[in-house]
């Protein structure tokens, strides 16, 4: 694959579709099928990429190097263990949501169509960006289609949740944009690679860029007590909207920590861990709770991402090896089950155009298909061993162990929520006898929705029984990250010891 | 040096005062329905100016009163393509109203004239000389539809306002001529330098940067902003918007940075508090307007907010910023006016924001420049606005002055979500009554050239930064 740009290509053929529906914007038709075409296209490449991957190094593969800016600002992309499976969940979630949105969006398609293949470029640069202005603009770039698609295909709160969104992720992201011009200035270059393999900060100056990166993540993630746009985004935006926000816009913020926090800023992600672990440990089990108490089926399903999104940042910040790949793994498979609860959502929205859980029950007598579908992916967000959700959980948990047994203790207790709340909803909604007038007449699965749900079942089981080609790509970056980490951490210490012996500094 | 040396540096100003006169005599020979004809005179004479301003050498006329340098080309350059700009902007919006008269280009070249010795003036009689021609210009502009009355409101404010400000800059030029005992900004550099700074001297800088916040709007001497902004025609409120406040900033770093290197601790103090307030007042008064121009003047006081957060670095980064900062500001907000020039509905200008109601229906190329420049002013990337507040930014931080950096981004997600308000009246909203459709072709290149800039920008940057970069460099030298 040498000199041939793939990653580049996967970034930006989304964009370049985008344009040429742009050609054909009268025609809606035709605006779905480029858009579908081109997202296929662009997950065939993502799986190219994957069997071209080299699992046994921890370098950065497929890059690409180009002066952008000048004065130490390139164009800089390429992989790792790290980024390289988030391009692979963007290619293959995207699809998805053009199929899903296929009959239930109707006005405006050409314009629909262009702002998620326009999220879709934004989105893979964010994973493949090696330089941190182009990450910073992909990043905060993606902002734009997401506003629109909320604002303006959304729900009747469409344009308060639009603004909540892009108000919360700006006010983090602009102290992050201060964050790596301060960096910028003390190192002299934004390239992320260099940063992280020669770079050091003093400590005092990581503490105030992991804060700054922190606003950022924490909003994106989202953590607790900065989760309250995630909700209200979720519900008024159309069901494509939330698969992907689900999907892959709150794995931005775990990718953003391991790609920065934890390698660059070391000492400082030691200092903070308690911190994270604590508001970890309260949005697993606060929002589990809200998430019981919901009445709306979307509503539920962000909290309960906002739970699940909890584990991931414990398992992060562990700073052990079972820790951060259990988060990569937890953020992985709650990519596509996430997406995959929110695509059946969509399933009976579309019949039914309610989202109230109450409006439901004892879909199985005449939806048996859609039962079974349903109750995988509820099993999955619960977590049950031979579900993808299991692995991810499990490790992070054995992480935590590792450091803190309370953490990890509190951490359990919210999978118990979990499959609380889960199971309740699955019981209101599927179970019971079908007594209400407006369900008698309601249809099983088409074969579009078939071709939608059956791939992410079979994907849900796979992820759960065998996970060994994804640990194949993630390990040894993730062991690098950790000894880097690690040494990052003794070198902050070592001056005070060298300061005892003369001549021993520097 | 004699005195055809002196012409030969000051050659791209010759031409457009010669122009100037000769079209006055073409038009009060061939009355009012040669205006066509004088505006695109009038615009090659810019054209011929900025080209002999751009491959002029580095020189001083008239003892030094006058400098042309990097910094002097650069904010020429964008002065001159603002010019042309809203002079072919007029001509469209002059003629569409059936008003046309031949003084408008003519005096607009004059202001324009005015301008570009603003940007070379090195000392203050000619840095005086040079702000009144510009801005008495300007005045008449401003007033120009006559039978309106908002527009001779606006012209008798701006006016009464502008004139108050000459008289407090007036006075603090003469306390530091009576300080230093020269008006030479050389000079006055090295007696500062000598002697230190004295008590009166900085009564002399306050009130000379008092008067000079007014023309800039900068907060708390932006009253004047809305009203002349809102009652003005649209054109010449695009050219109060950009050419006047480029060229109106370029005289402030000059007037700060060159005569006063060693009473940086006084001036920075002072544009400190004024990019503070400015950049606060610019976010959260532009919330709760109505009026699309009202709500660009407020945008501006913003913007300056951020320009002069650069000069409080004082540093060459600092003046590189602002330089960037003003090239981008000017660029873009030519074209959010080109746009708002184009909102007319049965032959009558709306100027209303809710008049932009479901834009993205009715006219989406126009709805899509709209938003790209909007995204782009507030500074969203990958637009051009996220380049500019970048390297305010890096400047604010490579002085330390963190505090002052955090607040300029936290206004700076204030104003976003004005800006981000148009954008949902255009997108989300139900179509309003759609706007005409002839907008006439020099809106629609004025608009697709800012467009383009706003998307590709960050694609390639050019030799723009370059530029800047000369231009600072010069000016600290």
């Amino acid at each position: 694959m040498n000199g041939f740009p793939l990653l580049s290509v996967i970034t930006f053929l989304p964009l370049v579709a985008a344009l040429g529906i742009l050609a054909v914007r009268s025609n809606a038709n035709a605006a779905r099928w480029i858009a579908l075409g081109a997202t296929l296209v662009d997950f065939v490449l993502c799986l190219v990429l994957w069997s071209h991957f080299d699992g046994t190094t921890a370098a950065f593969q497929f890059v690409e190097r180009a002066n952008w800016l000048g004065n130490g600002i390139t164009y800089h992309m390429g992989v790792d263990g790290i980024s390289m499976l988030f391009i692979v969940l963007t290619g293959g979630l995207m699809p998805f949501c053009i199929l899903a949105s296929w009959k239930s969006i109707e006005t405006r398609v050409a314009e629909y169509m262009i702002a998620f293949l326009a999220l879709e470029t934004l989105m893979m640069g964010v994973f493949g960006a090696l330089d941190l202005f182009l990450f910073y603009l992909f990043f905060e770039g993606g902002l734009i289609p997401m506003f629109i698609i909320i604002g303006v295909w959304g729900g009747k709160r469409r344009v308060y949740a639009s603004y909540k969104f892009f108000l919360y992720t700006l006010l983090g992201s602009v102290l992050m944009l201060l964050a790596i011009l301060a960096m910028y200035l003390y190192t002299g270059t934004t390239d992320i690679e260099t940063i992280i393999n020669t770079a050091h900060f003093p400590v005092a100056m990581q503490w105030w860029l992991w804060l700054a990166f922190f606003a950022s993540f924490a909003v994106k993630m989202p953590m607790w007590p900065v989760h309250t746009w995630l909700p209200d985004a979720h519900v008024e935006a159309p069901t494509a909207g939330s698969v992907i926000l689900a999907g892959i816009l709150l794995k931005m913020g775990g990718y953003g920590f391991l790609r920065f926090s934890l390698p660059m800023f070391a000492s400082a992600s030691a200092t903070f861990a308690p911190m994270v672990f604590a508001l970890s440990i309260v949005a697993i089990i606060y929002t589990s709770l809200v998430a019981l108490a919901q009445e709306d089926m979307k509503k539920l399903i962000a909290y309960s991402s906002v739970a699940h999104m909890g584990f991931v940042t414990m398992g992060i910040f562990t700073l052990t090896h079972q820790g951060v790949e259990g988060g990569i793994y937890q953020m992985l498979s709650h990519g596509v089950v996430s997406g995959a609860l929110f695509l059946c959502v969509g399933v009976i929205y579309d019949r039914m155009h309610t989202r109230e859980i109450a409006a439901y029950g004892g879909l199985v007598n005449r939806m048996p298909l859609y039962a079974a579908c349903f109750m995988v992916f509820t099993l999955a967000n619960v977590g049950l061993p031979g579900t993808g959700g299991f692995v991810g959980e499990f490790l992070t948990m054995l992480g935590a162990f590792r450091v803190n047994t309370w953490v990890a203790i509190f951490a359990a207790t919210g999978t118990i929520l979990s499959a609380a709340y889960a199971l309740y909803l699955y019981r209101r909604i599927i179970y019971g006898a079908l007594v209400k007038p407006s369900l008698q007449t309601i249809m099983d699965l088409t074969p579009r929705e078939i071709a939608i749900l059956a791939p992410l079942v079979i994907i849900t089981i796979a992820m759960g029984v065998y996970p060994k080609p994804i640990f194949d790509v993630t390990s040894a970056s993730v062991a690098n990250l950790i000894q880097q980490n690690k040494a990052a951490i003794a070198l902050d210490r070592a001056p005070k010891l060298a300061a005892i012996v003369p001549g021993g500094a520097r | 040096m004699n005195i055809q040396a002196d012409l030969i540096v000051v050659l791209p100003e010759l031409i457009l005062a010669v122009s100037a006169l000769a079209l006055l005599l073409v038009g009060a020979v061939l009355g009012d329905k040669s205006t066509g004809l004088i505006s695109i005179l009038c615009v090659v004479a810019i054209a011929v100016s900025a080209y002999f301003s751009m491959v002029g050498a580095d020189a001083t006329a008239f003892h030094g009163a006058l400098v042309v340098d990097s910094f002097a080309r650069f904010t020429k350059a964008v002065i001159l393509w603002s010019s042309v700009a809203c002079i072919l902007l007029a001509q469209n919006y002059f003629s569409t109203e059936k008003n046309a008269r031949f003084e408008l280009p003519v005096l607009m070249l004059l202001a324009t004239l005015g301008m570009s010795l603003m940007v070379s003036a090195a000392n203050f009689i000619a840095l005086y000389m040079a702000l009144e021609l510009q801005s008495l210009a300007l005045y008449v502009l401003a007033a120009f539809k006559r039978d309106s009355l908002r527009s001779s409101e606006a012209g008798l404010k701006y006016f009464v306002l502008g004139s108050l400000s000459s008289g407090m800059l007036l006075y603090g030029i003469s306390l530091i001529y009576g300080f230093t005992g020269t008006f030479d900004f050389a000079g006055i550099a090295s007696v500062v330098k000598g002697s230190g700074v004295t008590i009166g001297l900085v009564f002399g800088l306050v009130f000379m940067l008092a008067g000079l916040a007014f023309k800039i709007s900068a907060v708390p001497f932006h009253m004047w902003t809305p009203d002349v902004y809102e009652g003005a025609p649209t054109p010449i409120t695009a050219y109060l918007a950009t050419a006047s406040k480029v060229a109106s900033l370029a005289l402030v770093l000059r007037a700060v940075v060159v005569p006063f290197p060693g009473a940086i601790h006084q001036w920075q103090q002072i544009v400190i508090f004024i990019s503070v307030l400015s950049m606060a007042l610019g976010a959260f008064a532009a919330i709760g307007q109505t009026n699309i121009k009202r709500l660009m003047a407020y945008s501006s006081i913003g913007h300056m907010g951020y320009a002069l957060l650069g000069l409080a670095a004082g540093t060459a980064i600092g003046l590189r910023g602002v330089l960037f900062y003003l090239a981008f500001y000017s660029l873009t907000n030519i074209g959010v006016f080109a746009c708002i020039q184009a909102m007319r509905r049965d032959g009558q200008a709306a100027e209303n924001i809710s008049d932009l109601a479901g834009l993205a229906r009715t006219r989406p190329a126009l709805a899509f420049a709209f938003m790209a420049m909007m995204l782009s002013l507030s500074g969203l990337p990958p637009l051009a606005g996220i380049l500019a507040k970048a390297f305010i930014f890096i400047a604010a931080l490579d002085a330390h002055l963190y505090v002052l950096a955090a607040f300029g981004v936290l206004t700076s997600v204030v104003g976003a979500y004005y800006y981000l308000r148009i954008v949902k009246v255009m997108y989300f909203d139900e179509p309003a009554q759609p706007f005409d459709r002839d907008m006439g072709w020099s809106v629609g290149i004025i608009a697709t050239i800012a467009t383009a800039f706003s998307l590709l920008f960050v694609v390639n940057t050019g030799r723009l930064l370059e530029f800047a970069n000369t231009a600072a460099q010069s000016l600290l030298k």
